[in-house]
């Protein structure tokens, strides 16, 4: 198990190693004893079998041995877990919220919230039966499977949850689909986060630096693509990336503005498009829009996505209800959500030729 | 593999097989037929675990995209659980429980056709899902809300209808096996002196009972959730999704011990037949495996650890649970005190019967680790508890059943199975089980989450040590259907007895064992004097 960097991962430590080295020594004894026999008590060598088949000391002695080792692991599990679950005096609060299959942060105390989605590119993750055969060159054109020079493979994200070192940090988590857990080893934070329901966890990082994890509750298809990372830094650094983060804001909302005014042609929405929808998009519908079963509709020559434009606009921005299709309104920009309609209705064998501004998705919200 | 016909209506060729198989009411026929059943559950519920291992040989999608994948881990659980160590369990009670206390057959033989029947009904009904739109069900075999009911696929439907036909038949199945042992032993036979496989499958039975309509209530309350306008399990309409893990658990930890208790009972059997000395302690197993059946109602919330249970329910469930390692011990230490000073063989059976306790033990030991509710919080859903559960199943349920099949086969069949394909079998699936579970302890450890479809690299070295192990073991289980067929088909013929100081009433029997058995009650305690209990039957 990993020794992790907080005070409790290490008292987690601790016990898992105390416990795993009595179930050795107990092991060792009773398979010890077994080989023994095993060995000594065949009958080529011990022909004639004992007549014993009861005794009474005996059989109380190794039942109250065992109770006084369960006690006696009990009472320091005991100790730690009343500590894990003490909550109090957090200096401040994320929310985090699962969803199918990415985890939004919200820190309560500041105006900050996002979305953080796996890093890792699809290219990397699907490979033909064996890889041998499908090499691709890296950077250095030297083939090799670019999976193979990716060491957080799986366990990097767009964007990270950001923390302060040496500060209690209260999570907050919670759902908007499934049940999802949010785990990040190091600090031995498990939580489940449950729809409807909140739960409560905490972390205090002494070292900066970046620690990954993933969601540990199967939550669907891309259960396996849901990493946590956290990305602790010194408290005056954390204190600048926020004060950064209410910059980018303004500015963000600068551009949409600008966004809206511009009239964008059916070139450069689909660029965008393209991007947005291989993202968030083409994990379920495909990247060719052929989709997969009923499950995860064709895209290509569907109804929808060929059919009247604020049809088509509503299932993009608010989903549809009991399906894993999620409401994007509140996870995309109002060019990238106009730029991913207009792709879907010009990509592959759709050509509507339609143009969806991002004015139109604004005054949709 | 019983090769009588005397009881066949004159019907002819295909007719009369049909008839034979589909309307007997013999237990030794029933039983046959539910181990046959279960062997073929464990070769399919065996080929989804190879497509697991295969797709996780290495990091990467290659051969099972991530939706399809789910399904093969979810069929897999439901499979191996009700549709392989149960009937496998439950056509060896068929088989030895009316032999080994003098009964002529159950005592409710035709609900025992019925019980038997219902299985490859909902066996069918479950597999065809992989057929439908939508595909298999693919939330797990805990079936967690709200993944099954609101985000489940339609195919969950079939699946809800099957767990109730399988429930059904279990606890028809367990009324049968109680009503059996309570009416229909030897003349004297008194409880304390029955073979400890019976009572380990007594505690089973009333464990079935109990628990399998928990199942039942809540996969119906599924339904009315999917279909009926119910929230149970969404916190929408005022309901809760952790209610379906309190009610599934409830059922779920019992049904654990409905895995393993049987196969208690074997080792129980078949340990002293070769340390040739008697079991030691028999009241003290007796005591021990009730009262891990009483635990096993207590301890549910220990799966449950992270989902955000109040500070003293989690105590509470953490020292339930690690009061379980005492009567656990107590029969491990029982095992090991029969084979003291005996005056061991180590045929199959034996070599099968100790790995059951050796490795069921180790099983046992990261059951404790995990009982620790702080460590638990970095054990929980990763593959350290898929190891723990593989080792308490694999070397335990089923080793135990493939222990209790060389042990019983001769008797069944009438020929010895083949002493050196036998040891060939043990040796090369003991290595296999470990070389694929025991590196699961590790990647669990290192952070690997079970249930992904794809990991980091990190993880890679051990899970292509699994996969290897998992291949292996794969052919080893062919093997063993080979070493059956050839044992049915003939060999050696088996004396009466068959072992040489095997002990119950089974061995007074002639083998194989006439289709009638014990039409009069036999004598009991067994006396020297077994020529007249041959002439008897």
């Amino acid at each position: 198990m990993r020794e992790g960097v907080t005070e409790m991962s290490q008292r987690i430590h601790t016990i898992h190693t105390v416990s795993l080295w009595i179930c050795i020594v107990i092991g060792i004894i009773v398979f010890g004893a077994m080989a023994y026999t095993i060995y000594a008590h065949r009958r080529s060598k011990h022909p004639e079998p004992a007549d014993f088949h009861e005794h009474l000391g005996v059989e109380i002695i190794w039942t109250i041995i065992p109770v006084l080792i369960l006690a006696g692991l009990a009472v320091p599990a005991a100790k730690t877990l009343i500590d894990i679950e003490d909550n109090s005096n957090a200096s401040m609060t994320v929310l985090i919220t699962g969803s199918q299959w990415k985890w939004h942060y919200q820190y309560l105390d500041a105006d900050i919230d996002y979305y953080s989605n796996l890093a890792t590119p699809t290219t990397q993750i699907n490979s033909c039966l064996i890889d041998l055969f499908c090499d691709l060159p890296d950077e250095q054109g030297i083939a090799k499977p670019l999976r193979e020079s990716n060491e957080n493979y799986l366990l990097e994200v767009d964007k990270p949850l950001v923390l302060p070192a040496n500060r209690k940090v209260r999570f907050l988590m919670t759902s908007n689909d499934v049940i999802h857990s949010w785990w990040v080893p190091d600090f031995a934070v498990k939580q489940d986060a449950l729809p409807g329901f909140i739960n409560e966890a905490w972390a205090n990082v002494p070292e900066p630096g970046t620690y990954r994890g993933q969601c540990t509750e199967l939550c669907g298809k891309d259960h396996a693509y849901m990493p946590v990372v956290v990305d602790v830094r010194p408290e005056a650094e954390f204190d600048q990336w926020v004060e950064d983060q209410r910059i980018a804001k303004e500015l963000a909302s600068g551009q949409a503005v600008a966004d809206r005014e511009k009239t964008w042609s059916l070139a450069e929405l689909m660029e965008i498009g393209e991007g947005v929808y291989s993202t968030h998009c083409a994990t379920c519908h495909q990247p060719n829009g052929e989709g997969q079963g009923t499950t995860y509709p064709a895209l290509d020559g569907s109804e929808i996505a060929t059919g009247p434009i604020p049809v088509h606009i509503d299932r993009v921005m608010n989903g549809k209800e009991a399906t894993e299709m999620q409401a994007w309104a509140p996870q995309l920009s109002d060019r990238d959500l106009a730029a991913v309609v207009t792709y879907e209705r010009n990509a592959w064998g759709n050509t509507t030729q339609d143009v969806v501004q991002p004015r139109t998705i604004f005054e949709n919200r | 593999m019983v090769a009588h016909a005397e009881h066949v209506p004159h019907r002819s060729g295909l007719a009369a097989f049909i008839a034979r198989w589909t309307l007997t009411t013999n237990h030794k026929e029933i039983g046959s037929m539910y181990l046959w059943f279960a062997f073929t559950m464990f070769f399919i519920g065996g080929a989804l675990a190879m497509g697991i291992r295969l797709e996780l040989f290495m990091p990467g999608i290659q051969l099972i995209d991530p939706g399809f994948y789910n399904q093969f881990v979810t069929m897999h659980g439901l499979i191996m659980v009700f549709g392989a160590v149960m009937p496998a369990f439950v056509g060896l009670a068929n088989w030895q429980i009316p032999l080994m206390i003098g009964a002529p057959d159950m005592a409710l033989p035709r609900l025992n056709n019925f019980s038997f029947w219902i299985l490859p009904f909902a066996f069918t009904m479950l597999l065809s899902s992989f057929f439908m739109d939508g595909g298999a069900p693919n939330f797990g075999w805990t079936f967690y809300a709200p993944l099954s009911t609101t985000y489940g696929p339609d195919s969950t439907d079939f699946f809800i209808f099957g767990v109730h036909m399988m429930g059904i038949s279990s606890v028809l199945g367990a009324i049968n096996i109680m009503v059996t042992i309570f009416n229909l032993r030897a003349p004297g036979m008194k409880l304390m002196e029955m073979p400890l496989f019976v009572w380990t499958w007594l505690i089973t039975a009333f464990l079935l009972i109990t628990a399998m309509p928990v199942l039942a209530g809540v996969v119906t309350m599924m339904l009315t959730d999917r279909h009926f306008g119910t929230s149970f399990f969404s916190a929408d309409g005022g309901g809760d999704p952790l209610i379906f893990q309190h009610v599934f658990w409830f059922f779920g930890h019992p049904e654990v011990y409905i895995m393993i208790l049987p196969g208690f009972g074997i080792a129980s059997e078949i340990i002293p037949t070769f340390a040739r000395k008697k079991l030691f302690g028999y009241n003290s197993m007796v005591y021990a495996t009730a009262s891990i059946a009483f635990l096993s109602y207590i301890v549910w919330g220990h799966h449950m650890f992270a989902v955000g249970m109040p500070l003293w329910v989690e105590m509470t469930f953490m020292i339930c649970t690690m009061f379980i390692a005492v009567p656990t011990g107590v029969k491990v230490f029982n095992w090991t005190a029969t084979m003291w000073r005996g005056a061991m063989t180590f045929e199959t059976p034996m070599l099968f019967a100790i790995a059951f306790v050796v490795l069921f033990t180790i099983g046992g030991f990261s059951g404790l680790m995990l009982a620790i509710v702080p460590a638990d919080f970095q054990y929980h859903d990763t593959y350290f508890v898929v190891a723990h559960f593989h080792y308490t199943l694999y070397p335990g349920a089923i080793f135990g059943t493939m222990a209790a099949v060389y042990y019983w086969l001769p008797k069944w069949s009438g020929h010895m199975y083949d002493e050196r394909l036998g040891k060939i079998h043990f040796w090369t699936a003991t290595i296999a089980v470990n070389l694929t579970f025991f590196p699961m302890h590790f990647s669990g450890l290192a952070g690997m989450p079970r249930r992904i479809v794809d990991y980091s690299l990190q993880f890679a070295d051990f899970n292509m040590l699994s996969s290897i192990g998992a291949g292996l073991l794969g052919l080893t289980q062919l093997f063993f259907l080979y070493i059956v067929i050839k044992t049915i088909r003939g060999g050696k013929p088996a004396t009466d007895k068959v072992w040489e100081s095997a002990e119950g009433l089974e061995w007074t029997i002639p083998s194989p064992a006439p289709l009638h058995t014990f039409e009069t009650p036999p004598a009991w305690p067994i006396t020297d004097a077994r020529e007249d209990q041959a002439a008897r039957v």
